[in-house]
């Protein structure tokens, strides 16, 4: 059964209002238990849990330290065209923005990829906007083909795929698969995903299993923090992780906590995540999981960064642009979001340095 | 007579190995892999550069110093292993190999089956193969009959810090082996380490434990030391353990 099939998001929707009862008891039991349930794992998201974080931030501390070391794995994402055929409420690329849309051919993708490589980057998340028919397979194919020559891992953040899609890009080159879900709430997802192929729920949530099907070697899930209650998100995403853990015991998993950023248009997020809020999500996951990757990306500010990346982050980015060709300084290009870190990829090493990580450039042959 | 490690055709006067994975710095490991003494250590290739010569694993070590044994770390299966293998004899680094092949990504286990595939590939190719594996005696025989140079077997989940969970099945890969038996996962503390070279085992292989420690030089020096007395405490002969006190001097003594 897949996790599309399986995944009751009514049950989700219980115990995200039943674990604002959670007592300090509750949440004591769920710290000193060697594994986790679901409702074990809830007390972690609770409001008293929030008054206890110090605590939290301990145990994800000494946890992060003893399974990934003093390290930080370092990546960046480089977006190969903003075309796209959804109607997305909160998304740059969304088709309902009017500017001319940007597709990097072979030779921009190319001269992308070296000056990324020139800075020192061996991990390259690709990304696109959803247009089967100028950015489908064949295109994000290619792209892996090219750069894979001078990276040492190549991720995807696209449209959805089958298995056999998935394996064609695997074949040429791609380890992994970052997938968000966006939200895991259907009605919320309903309101958000107006139009395009992005509308249908189901199919998306189904794509992690396809991923995993093909074997992929990490697979990145996350939900879009702002869409809906952040607690209903986590105890979905809790769900979907232990799910994949048992059924693609081969993948690395990692997560992302993406919060909302200002972006092209007006859109304001219904429900907020405070910075206090994910900081608790990075100790409750890192506490839940203690092999789980979690990526935090320059959408958060340098400053929140260096204090949080203790806590139980084991990959992030630097230097990102989020515009087709943006390295590049392509003019005209429209990105899909606003950064907040704009720090150089030297500057975030020598800060790493300094609270004693050292900056892992490659980890993949 | 001088008590050396033999591995293939090389000896070594150290018993501790080293992992590299897992610290704050290249001049952090650099210092640990001074105070630990040790003369093997090994690192992963997919964390190496190793067209790049300003790497800064390969330029804060000097290679003519130690003997570097690459490592599969992240290998799924025989063919990743394989191929990860290949690529670091075709660089030049070594020809010594230590295969991992761990397919699960949460307790790093290593597959038998897997490995055992590899092995024969790989010391047919030409590679002196050290295996990591479970602790498990009949693999660890079959792994020698390949022809492995060693059999690496883990006391616990690796990183784990747990020492030797897995004690009395090490104690029986020590008593069948012909290779040298190096126990490589899970030692977390010096007397861990003590205990597994008391019981025989040719040398221990640890990382996490030092490379996490607030001051990983000087747990170094420490885990050199309790690698050092377990070995003369085994060279010694271990009194065995009694259930009952016995007097030094006894009271039927004058029996003769």
């Amino acid at each position: 059964m897949s996790f599309a099939q399986q995944f009751d998001p009514s049950v989700i929707q219980t115990l995200s209002q039943t674990l604002l009862q959670t007592t300090t008891v509750d949440l004591e039991r769920s710290l000193n238990s060697p594994t986790l349930p679901l409702i074990q794992f809830s007390a972690l998201l609770s409001p008293i849990a929030s008054h206890h974080l110090e605590t939290m931030a301990q145990k994800a501390h000494q946890l992060t330290r003893q399974r990934f070391g003093n390290t930080m794995q370092m990546f960046v994402p480089m977006y190969l065209s903003n075309k796209c055929y959804n109607t997305c409420t909160y998304c740059g690329f969304s088709i309902h923005h009017n500017y001319r849309r940007i597709t990097l051919n072979e030779d921009e993708i190319l001269k992308e990829g070296l000056l990324l490589k020139e800075k020192g980057f061996q991990h390259l998340l690709l990304l696109t906007g959803e247009a089967p028919d100028s950015v489908g397979l064949t295109y994000i194919k290619k792209a892996v083909e090219l750069l894979k020559p001078h990276f040492s891992s190549i991720g995807i953040e696209v449209q959805p795929m089958k298995e056999p899609e998935y394996r064609e890009l695997i074949q040429a080159g791609c380890d992994s698969l970052t997938l968000y879900q966006e939200t895991y709430h259907p009605d919320s997802y309903k309101k958000h995903h107006l139009s395009g192929k992005k509308k249908n729920y189901l199919n998306r949530l189904d794509a992690a299993d396809e991923g995993g099907k093909a074997g992929f070697y990490r697979i990145n899930l996350g939900a879009l923090f702002g869409l809906y209650d952040w607690r209903f998100e986590a105890l979905s995403l809790f769900e979907h992780l232990r799910y994949m853990q048992k059924k693609y015991w081969t993948s690395k998993l990692s997560v992302s906590f993406p919060r909302i950023q200002k972006m092209v248009g007006e859109f304001a997020p219904d429900h907020e995540l405070t910075d206090r809020d994910l900081t608790q999500l990075i100790c409750a996951f890192r506490i839940a999981f203690p092999d789980l990757g979690i990526t935090l990306s320059t959408r958060e500010k340098a400053g929140f960064r260096n204090h949080v990346l203790k806590l139980g982050v084991t990959t992030m980015s630097a230097e990102s642009h989020t515009a087709p060709g943006g390295y590049s300084g392509k003019e005209d290009s429209t990105e899909q979001f606003e950064t907040s870190d704009h720090r150089s990829l030297e500057d975030v090493q020598s800060k790493l340095l300094a609270l004693g990580y050292e900056p892992v450039m490659r980890d993949w042959i | 007579m001088k008590d050396l490690l033999k591995i293939a055709d090389r000896t070594f006067s150290s018993r501790l190995l080293l992992g590299t994975g897992k610290f704050s710095s290249p001049s952090v490991m650099k210092q640990a892999i001074e105070q630990a003494g040790c003369e093997i250590i090994t690192t992963a290739l997919r964390r190496v550069d190793i067209h790049n010569p300003e790497d800064s694993f390969i330029q804060s070590i000097p290679q003519s110093a130690y003997l570097f044994l690459p490592n599969t770390s992240g290998a799924r299966n025989a063919d990743e292993a394989i191929r990860i293998a290949r690529l670091g004899r075709a660089s030049g680094l070594s020809h010594w190999v230590k295969l991992e092949v761990t397919p699960d990504p949460h307790y790093l286990l290593p597959d038998g089956i897997e490995t055992l595939k590899a092995a024969e590939a790989l010391v047919k190719e030409g590679f002196v193969v050290l295996p990591y594996i479970n602790a498990d005696p009949i693999l660890a025989k079959r792994l020698e009959e390949v022809g492995c140079a060693t059999v690496m077997p883990l006391g616990a989940p690796i990183g784990s810090n747990r020492g030797l969970k897995t004690k009395d099945l090490i104690a029986i890969i020590i008593e069948q082996a012909t290779v040298p038996v190096v126990v490589d996962a899970g030692i977390g503390t010096p007397s861990q380490a003590a205990e597994a070279m008391e019981m025989g085992a040719a040398a221990v292989l640890v990382n996490t434990a030092i490379a996490t420690s607030a001051n990983p030089p000087l747990f170094a020096e420490a885990f050199k030391l309790a690698v050092e007395a377990g070995r003369k405490g085994f060279l010694a002969g271990i009194p065995s353990i009694k259930l009952k006190a016995e007097a030094s001097s006894p009271l039927t003594g004058f029996l003769g």
